[in-house]
């Protein structure tokens, strides 16, 4: 009983963070956003800092109509944003905050393949909402978010081994376990190819190609309206606290710090989780969107043979201090 | 193959009827027959995206049986590879030939009776070449488990490294194959638009383009 109780309990505690952490981040944007490119709008509703405006998007979503193109795919087209939104719960299940039993969701033995697999199940989302729309702007936004995906899925997986090769294991505690503070030097080339992969995996700028909104309206998700759009949304949001939180355990320590690791270490995660998520905002904000065959070149000739490198590297430094 | 290695893992069904079975057994088998039903209507449906949703269904149930013999890691591994990147290969490979909403009337061909055959003789030899290599082992699922990352490593190479080297060579194989086939396209192209595509995508829109003209 108490175990299950025990189960239930975690699995509240991570729902709560996936409601509350992508709205946070969400907010965060638009303040960012406001104070970087002196945008004035996000800063007037609610008077103080424009502290309400994600409350009047909120209810700015919830009361537009639910529309369904009549060429559309219905069945399809409603599901879509389902498939884009869970995954990323799914994925926060086993994201540990902090040291011990007691800070995941759900431990799990091969918790590093169970987060890139269930985090790539996503993307079909977007395909889905692409294709069921019958739009052909919706079209060209899936075929570019299956074209990017092609490209950034091969560094994410070398960059993500080359630390599961330093723990000597493929859980996620495990690698936390394992790592002492050189390992941030050690593998920080992994880190960023990591990073970069995870960001057009997000279709976050400078990778927002598929969703370029001067080009194709939004992409994918250019016939969504109200909550359904809000879902699609929110699953940015999601992803971001998802990658920066994966970044944060994998390569940057996680729950470790310089001191205080031990009662607060949860604080840590929290720390470089909200560092990595305002780079994610900053780079919004500041860099130019790539071209199809930039990403494509990026990925092939510059990501892939860095995260081969980096898996050269763990691998001899691997053997050699053993 | 890994529950072969581990035989010693494994315990007789004496001790197992077919007639109490267990919550987990009862759920393998549910997942079983939705799998199944995905299968079947993966390769019945008219509509073409359809079939490759479905074809997601099926997948996911196989990893979830994966799941349920314990073997964690091949779980993770099915969807990985096949939900995360086969399925949207082919997603996109629908998409930039425009497959229709709705129904496809071409998607039938004359080929249904042979398919059939085909698809009946490997599914009973399937069938039969696992019935007969594994009867009726069972796996303990109280114990630790057998398909933990740890023990599937171990059984793959320190069992099974010549049949791991030589798939890495016909995966090489292919991957030269695919690279040789683009180029000779974009020699006889010359200067086309496809020419400079020489990435991963390249090997496949050429021959898209080649359809097209």
């Amino acid at each position: 009983m108490n175990g299950a109780l025990d189960v239930v309990l975690r699995l509240i505690a991570v729902f709560v963070v996936f409601l509350a952490f992508p709205l946070l981040v969400g907010q965060a944007e638009h303040k960012v956003m406001a104070h970087m490119q002196g945008r004035l709008g996000p800063m007037h509703a609610g008077g103080f800092h424009g502290w309400a405006q994600l409350v009047a998007d909120g209810v700015k979503f919830a009361q537009k109509e639910d529309i369904v193109p009549a060429d559309a795919d219905r069945g399809v087209f409603r599901l879509a944003p389902a498939v884009a939104l869970l995954p990323y719960l799914l994925v926060l299940i086993a994201i540990p905050v902090g040291p011990g039993e007691g800070a995941v969701g759900q431990a799990i033995d091969a918790g590093l393949f169970y987060v890139l697999a269930v985090m790539g199940v996503g993307v079909l989302g977007s395909l889905m909402a692409g294709w069921a729309s019958a739009n052909k702007f919706s079209l060209l936004g899936g075929l570019r978010t299956a074209a990017q995906l092609l490209a950034y899925e091969l560094p994410m997986l070398l960059a993500a081994a080359s630390v599961a090769m330093a723990a000597g294991t493929v859980s996620l505690i495990g690698v936390l376990d394992a790592f002492h503070w050189w390992w941030v030097p050690w593998q920080i080339v992994g880190g960023a190819v990591f990073f970069v992969a995870g960001l057009a995996e997000l279709q976050r700028p400078p990778f927002d190609m598929p969703v370029a909104d001067s080009e194709i309206i939004f992409g994918a998700y250019t016939e969504y309206t109200g909550l359904r759009f809000a879902l699609f949304l929110l699953a940015e949001y999601a992803g971001i606290v998802v990658l920066s939180g994966l970044t944060a355990v994998l390569f940057l320590g996680g729950w470790h710090g310089p001191f205080g690791s031990d009662g607060l270490g949860w604080l840590w995660t929290l720390l470089k989780t909200a560092v990595l998520a305002f780079v994610v905002i900053w780079l919004r904000v500041s860099y130019p969107r790539l071209r199809e065959d930039q990403l494509q070149k990026l990925a092939w000739t510059v990501l892939i043979p860095l995260a081969l490198a980096q898996i050269a590297l763990t691998g001899v430094v691997k053997v050699v201090i053993s | 193959m890994n529950l072969a290695t581990h035989g010693a893992a494994l315990q007789a069904a004496a001790g197992h009827g077919f007639l109490s079975p267990s919550g987990v057994e009862i759920v393998f088998l549910l997942v079983g027959v939705v799998t199944l039903g995905a299968a079947v209507l993966t390769v019945t449906t008219r509509q073409l995206v359809h079939a490759a949703l479905w074809l997601v269904v099926a997948l996911g149930g196989l990893a979830v049986e994966y799941l349920l013999l314990t073997a964690e890691f091949i779980a993770w591994v099915q969807v990985l590879i096949y939900v995360g990147s086969i399925v949207v290969l082919l997603l996109f490979g629908l998409m930039l030939t425009k497959a229709p909403i709705g129904r496809s009337p071409d998607a039938d061909s004359a080929g249904r009776p042979a398919a059939l055959a085909v698809a009946v003789a490997a599914a009973a030899t399937l069938v039969w070449v696992v019935t007969d290599a594994f009867r009726a082992t069972w796996i303990d699922l109280d114990g630790p488990a057998h398909g933990s990352t740890k023990v599937t490593g171990q059984a793959l190479f320190r069992h099974w490294v010549l049949p791991f080297e030589a798939l890495s060579v016909l995966l090489l194989a292919a991957l030269v194959g695919a690279i040789v086939l683009s180029r000779k396209y974009a020699a006889e192209a010359g200067a086309g638009p496809d020419a400079g595509a020489g990435t991963d995508a390249g090997g496949r829109a050429p021959r898209t383009g080649e359809r097209q003209s």
